[in-house]
């Protein structure tokens, strides 16, 4: 990835924070330029921009998104945004659970983690939402099993799990006209697999820790 | 433009402020450096910290005043839309109420304060408690979603009013034309803004030196009888010793800062009634660095429109 920020991504950045007005928390801990996997419950378009402008620029500069292939390569504008403008690491969601056979499965799912790990390199980090698609607001989703095994790959980057509060209420699925509300953000502390954590048990601590970080609570 | 600044009361009156203004931060900073104590320690950085609001709001206020009337209405502007913007962060909203509030903010408020611009008293006066009024109930009612639909429909009209509409009297005080005060409008809005403001921290500071009994302790703890009597009449004496700035005798000035600040009082009470059901201390709290705007208009809001209309009642003829 090249470094600098394309001119774009800097608009839709202070576009975002302007409207939502959000509030950053760095509650489990500080920013810091080393690679991480910044993870956090995805409820809106704007979720990414927003945590991406949320971080000191020389951390932005090396921070890209996680974000579904068949969604963003859809239309040019999509195209043109998930490439040049945010540099995002596209995948395809699903993929390895929709083949039948075991060994395809398994081969698709070892593919995927080997674009995400080349993506990460030396210095990278990643904006991820595991919940892998937008949900309401109220509850937060089950985990795909992604950002474990990419976490057993990469033990050495951090996982630093997040939580973005009322962005479902300023631009909901589905909606074109964004409400101006404010908005807060919540760093939480990082975490790693333990030796020997079973996957499920690894995704439902992962998801407690982002849900714990919820500030307002529920309406 | 800028003809403000040939109002020589009005500039006494910016000149008493900025004197206020000035020793309140001199005893600000001696009360700091005197404090040992943890409790009266975060009572003086609360109240420094109100000062430091003050001199922000001085500032702004009086940048606006002297661009004329257009600076005023883009002022209150913000300020509603800020407040607004608080209000509806904190109160629960659902999936279907998203294009009302789409509306609130980007029609229904720019409307108010463009019909103020135009002086169009007739249309201003009933756009929100009327257009605004059916149009709010119905748009959600098409969303289709039916929970809670009293509920959700009440709170956006409930917002808009107090937000909206009864902050934006405090501005349209500038296009009443009271025969003999032409052209010194910005004077009224000015001791309104200043009454209202006095009135709330001095009931603050007398309630923090003698107040002991609550009025309504779950209400708002910090509210006590003490303190809202001293405040009412020492802001009142204050209003009545402006008199010769406005249009009002020494008489009806006093009759006017009286109800000025009976009103603020109750703006503060309602919206602390409405921050207990919420679950919040205050707007600021939970959204720092953004909130505490409604927290500081709450009383303006129940005391322009009053204020307004008692003036137009009895000195527009």
């Amino acid at each position: 990835m090249s470094e600098g920020i394309h001119p774009i991504a800097s608009l839709l950045a202070a576009v975002a924070r302007g409207v939502t007005g959000v509030q950053v928390q760095w509650a489990g801990c500080q920013p810091d330029v080393k690679q991480r996997i910044y993870f956090a419950n995805h409820t809106s378009h704007l979720d990414f921009v927003v945590m991406w402008s949320a971080l000191p620029a020389e951390i932005r500069a090396l921070t890209r998104p996680v974000a579904a292939k068949d969604y963003w390569e859809e239309t040019q504008l999509r195209r043109y945004l998930s490439e040049k403008v945010f540099k995002a690491v596209l995948v395809e969601r699903g993929r390895p659970a929709k083949v039948k056979n075991h060994d395809e499965s398994h081969f698709a799912g070892r593919h995927l983690m080997d674009d995400l790990a080349t993506a990460l390199g030396a210095r990278n980090s990643m904006i991820l939402f595991p919940e892998g698609t937008r949900g309401d607001g109220n509850q937060l989703g089950e985990f795909r099993a992604g950002i474990y095994h990419l976490a057993l790959r990469r033990p050495d980057v951090e996982l630093v799990p997040a939580y973005l509060e009322n962005l479902n209420r300023i631009l909901p699925k589905g909606e074109i006209f964004m409400v101006p509300m404010l908005s807060l953000l919540t760093f939480g502390k990082p975490l790693r697999v333990e030796s020997d954590e079973e996957k499920d048990a690894f995704l439902e601590r992962a998801r407690e820790a982002v849900s714990s970080l919820r500030r307002i609570g529920p309406a | 433009m800028l003809q403000a600044l040939h109002d020589a009361k009005l500039m006494s009156l910016f000149g008493g402020v900025l004197f206020l203004l000035i020793v309140s931060s001199f005893v600000g900073k001696i009360l700091k450096s005197r404090s040992k104590t943890g409790s009266s320690r975060a009572t003086i950085d609360n109240l420094n910290a109100r000062i430091g609001a003050w001199w922000k709001m001085c500032a702004i206020f009086g940048v606006s005043l002297l661009v004329g009337r257009t600076g005023s209405l883009i002022l209150f502007g913000i300020i509603s839309f800020q407040a607004m913007r608080e209000y509806m962060t904190l109160v629960p909203t659902r999936r279907g109420d998203h294009r009302t509030l789409f509306w609130s903010f980007f029609v229904i408020m720019p409307l108010q304060y463009y019909l103020i611009g135009t002086q169009w008293y007739g249309f201003f006066a009933i756009m929100i408690p009327v257009f605004a009024f059916v149009f709010v109930p119905t748009r959600i009612a098409l969303s289709g979603e039916t929970d809670h639909f009293l509920e959700r429909a009440s709170k956006i009209q409930f917002g808009i009013t107090i937000c909206v509409y009864c902050l934006s009297y405090a501005p349209a005080l500038l296009l009443l034309h009271i025969p003999g005060f032409e052209g010194r409008d910005a004077r009224l809005l000015l001791y309104l803004v200043i009454i209202d403001q006095m009135s709330d921290v001095l009931q603050y500071v007398w309630g923090k030196l003698i107040g002991r009994r609550k009025i309504a302790w779950r209400v708002s703890p910090n509210k006590t009888w003490e303190g809202f009597v001293g405040g009412v009449l020492t802001a009142t004496a204050l209003g009545t010793a402006l008199w010769w700035a406005t249009p009002f005798t020494p008489l009806q000035s006093a009759g006017l800062s009286f109800t000025i600040c009976i009103l603020g009082f109750c703006g503060g009470l309602v919206m602390s009634a409405v921050k207990r059901d919420i679950g919040i201390k205050d707007f600021g709290v939970v959204i720092e660095g953004h909130g505490g705007v409604l927290d500081r208009i709450d009383s303006l809001c129940f005391a322009a429109p009053i204020f307004f209309h008692l003036v137009r009642y009895f000195f527009v003829p």
